[in-house]
């Protein structure tokens, strides 16, 4: 019998804490993902985070808890994601800050540091981009602002990982440390008054939480929740004189009515004095930096948008062009690994199910992975390079003509990858109308899952150097009935002034290989796992709807047929028809037929009206339901067994433009559905959504349909 | 009276007055748009209905609207 070793003492680890607050862009999900090996999105543009997100790591005898949340230039509630990071200073509990800060533009970071430093907080100051500052010869003597600020500021440099193992154990001595102080110092003025109200509240022994200095500077700022607390103490009644007199003399010697913008002044006077006193700039900065250089040309007032829309053909081009190349290999491999498998299942049904469900359905998806890698690399390059600010920029004005903002570009262009992530991303817009909006427009972004059914069409219906073509039609055309669809619920149901449009624009990176790939091999991962798994069981289940109830009546007859037929030929068709007739008397048969009426005026038969029905689940499954009902039936000869032959043969040309314009319009799968009805924030929106876009999706393909019909 | 949409490309000018109400004016603040601050007009976009600015080391884009509420003087 083995004895139990006994354990060593276990040590009682502490756990810390940390909320990671920084401006946006300063690489604050980069530096956890540093840290730990999360692999939080990075991306070159203000509001990529969000949302708030955990993480968790251990170092030495500590758990680390870090919170990485979005950007915020100053404590406003400008933006949802910035009300998001108020919140949760305000409110939750947590053991330090760190404070991340863009080491190559620190003055304007210290605006909102010397705002967590008025928050009786313990801080740590992240000096990032390190790495970056010394190519620009920004040298930041950190000992020195460490001292001047009272709180421990180190050098890192979340891309080169310099420096990190040193932020943990100030994270660590810090938290270790008594509370203290900052060293955040106004003007005279303030300074006067500040001593006025703590000397009063010391005389009244005013009981509080909070030092008196900073119950004081939260009182001459107007602090709400400040006022409201005081305001039931006795001692307001006198108080409250002392307050007005001293915003009059701040506000008098700030020469402003307005005392939040006397504070502002106040911080920025104090941040550049920090600035002359820690930063030293060598070999003064060349004329024009790189950025600006490149500015000149992408955001050129006649070039720029030209440029642009030369960068999305490119891609869609190159979509198709190589995406093709390996598209071959994964269709012959799917066919071989049919028939391999198929022919060690000797039950009829079981084989129909793992061949024609399971195989076909789950291959018709991961037919498409090259042409969605290639997309996400260049949505990876859109969002890490910083060229999409400066879309954004570009296409403002176009966008606002269609009452849309120009900062709904980035969940717009987000859209392409995946609705989810932007229906998230339109936080980023302050205004509700504009959020809303915003949020109806998505969906008509075609997102990657509906990339595969374009691919299907545009290779059966175009030669391979017209389809890349067809395909950017595709997006541009999607995009431009968006805008129109925007216009039009702008001046209908989303009325209203418009609001300010105030937008950084990063300067440009080159984005480092290994972000690229681990983004694109991230969603790539997804959209496999979803293959396999989702799109698997949504296959195996159209394959029994399919095949059952078998109909032996239908059976029989076509049995004798094809037991008399004299020719191969014949016995051929007869096998066919059966498998038709067969299909046809199936559930999956019975309600095709049941809606087809519905969608017959615009040209499509039930197999494809039972696709875009199952598509309702995931976008991927249009293509794996076809990719099942044309494996079942008839038509699929064996030189031809691929999907886009069968599509070719089975369905007319104006059918499937109309097929196309259903897919680009109708409502987003199934977990975006829910993302959405949650960031508009009422289950009436989702309604809305369901009845806008089948409307506009059947009016537009039937008009569309018989264009096209006319035309051909 | 001039504004910041009175400018020119690659004209240099100090900010005087902040002409925009709470919320927008919280905000230019908090990207450094406030009273004595240097900006750079770097580019204007078509129609001149956006432009890029430059504030210290930072770019931003704006609005003509709002551009016209910042008050500046040349330098
Ligand atoms: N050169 C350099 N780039 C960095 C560093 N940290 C972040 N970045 C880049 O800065 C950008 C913003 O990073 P991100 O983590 O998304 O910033 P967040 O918005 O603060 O979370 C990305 O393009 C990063 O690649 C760094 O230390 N050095
Ligand atoms: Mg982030």
């Amino acid at each position: 019998m083995k004895t139990i070793e006994p354990k060593a003492c276990p040590v009682v680890a502490k756990h810390i804490k940390v909320a990671l607050v920084g401006q946006p862009n300063v690489g604050k999900s980069m530096l956890i993902n540093s840290v730990s090996n999360a692999h939080l999105h990075v991306g070159n543009f203000s509001g990529v985070t969000v949302d708030k997100t955990e993480v968790l790591f251990d170092y030495k005898s500590y758990h680390f808890t870090v919170v990485d949340l979005p950007g915020t230039y100053a404590f406003t509630d400008y933006t949802i994601e910035e009300r998001v990071t108020h919140e949760y200073l305000c409110n939750y509990e947590y053991d330090l800050i760190i404070n991340v800060v863009d080491s190559t533009n620190l003055e304007k970071n210290l605006q909102l540091t010397s705002e967590l430093l008025t928050m009786n907080k313990k801080v740590v100051i992240a000096l990032n981009m390190s790495d970056e500052a010394e190519n620009e010869g920004i040298d930041i003597n950190a000992e020195y602002m460490s001292e001047l600020l009272g709180v421990r500021c180190i050098k890192v440099s979340a891309a080169t990982k310099m420096g990190i193992e040193e932020l943990i154990e100030s994270i660590i001595a810090t938290y270790e440390e008594e509370e203290y102080e900052t060293k955040l110092i106004f003007s005279e003025a303030v300074e006067e008054e500040i001593t006025r109200i703590v000397s009063y509240l010391e005389k009244h022994k005013h009981e509080a939480n909070n030092s008196y200095r900073n119950i004081a500077i939260n009182l001459l700022k107007n602090n709400k929740k400040t006022y409201a607390r005081l305001h039931e103490d006795p001692i307001w009644t006198e108080l409250q004189p002392i307050l007005i007199e001293a915003s009059k003399h701040i506000e008098l010697h700030h020469d402003s009515d307005d005392i939040k913008e006397a504070f502002a002044e106040e911080y920025a006077s104090f941040n550049r004095g920090i600035t002359t006193e820690v930063l030293e700039q060598k070999n003064f900065e060349a004329k024009a930096t790189l950025t600006d250089k490149i500015d000149r040309v992408l955001i050129h007032s006649f070039l720029g948008i030209p440029i642009f829309l030369f960068f999305m053909w490119g891609l869609f081009q190159l979509t198709f062009e190589i995406g093709a190349i390996p598209m071959d290999y994964i269709d012959m491999f799917f066919g071989w690994l049919g028939d391999t498998v198929g022919a060690t299942i000797t039950n009829d049904g079981i084989r129909s199910l793992v061949v024609d469900g399971i195989i076909a359905g789950v291959g018709a998806v991961v037919l498409f992975v090259p042409n969605i890698i290639i997309l996400f690399v260049g949505i990876a390059l859109l969002e890490s390079t910083g060229y999409m600010s400066r879309v954004a920029f570009l296409l403002d004005g176009f966008f606002h003509k269609f009452g849309l903002h120009g900062q709904s570009f980035i969940p717009l262009v987000t859209g392409f990858g995946c609705s989810i992530p932007a229906y998230m991303s339109a936080r980023i817009l302050k205004n509700d109308r504009d959020r809303l909006l915003t949020l109806f427009i998505i969906g008509f972004m075609s997102c990657g899952a509906r990339l595969p059914v374009y691919v299907l069409f545009a290779g059966a219906f175009f030669s391979p150097e017209m389809a890349g073509n067809v395909l950017f039609i595709i997006y541009i055309s999607g995009a431009i009935l968006g805008l129109i669809a925007a216009k039009i619920l702008k001046i209908t149901a989303f009325k209203g002034v418009d609001e300010p449009f105030v937008m950084e624009m990063p300067k440009y990176r080159l984005p480092s290989l290994k972000l690229i790939y681990h983004t694109v091999v991230t969603k790539t991962m997804m959209y496999l796992k979803k293959a396999g798994t989702f799109i698997a069981a949504a296959s195996m289940l159209i394959w029994f709807l399919s095949n059952y109830p078998h109909n032996l009546e239908v059976e029989e007859m076509y049995m004798i047929k094809i037991e008399s037929a004299v020719t191969e030929e014949e016995r051929i068709e007869q096998e066919n028809l059966l498998a038709e007739a067969l299909l046809e008397k199936s559930y999956l048969g019975r309600i095709g037929k049941f809606s087809e009426p519905l969608f017959e005026p615009l040209g499509f038969d039930w197999k494809m009206s039972v696709a875009l029905q199952t598509g309702l689940a995931a976008k991927e499954v249009v293509v794996s339901t076809l990719g099942v009902l044309y494996s079942l039936g008839a038509e699929v000869d064996e030189e031809n067994r691929s999907l886009a032959g069968a599509i070719s043969k089975n369905i007319s040309f104006a059918s499937a433009v109309a097929f196309i314009v259903v897919v680009m319009i109708y409502l987003p799968c199934f977990a975006a559905s829910i993302v959405f009805t949650r960031e508009a924030g009422h289950i009436k929106y989702f309604f809305y959504l369901l009845a806008f876009t089948s409307v506009t999706a059947y009016v537009m393909a039937f008009v569309v349909y018989n264009i096209t019909k006319m035309l051909v | 009276m001039k504004t910041l949409l009175d400018c020119h490309k690659a004209c240099k000018v100090k900010v005087l007055k902040l002409n925009a109400k709470d919320e927008l004016k919280q905000r230019l603040i908090s990207f450094g748009i406030m009273k004595e601050a240097t900006i750079e007009v770097l580019e204007h976009a078509p129609g001149k209905s956006t432009i890029e600015i430059k504030v210290g080391k930072m770019r931003i884009a704006l609005r003509a609207q709002e551009a016209e509420l910042i008050e500046v003087e040349k330098i």
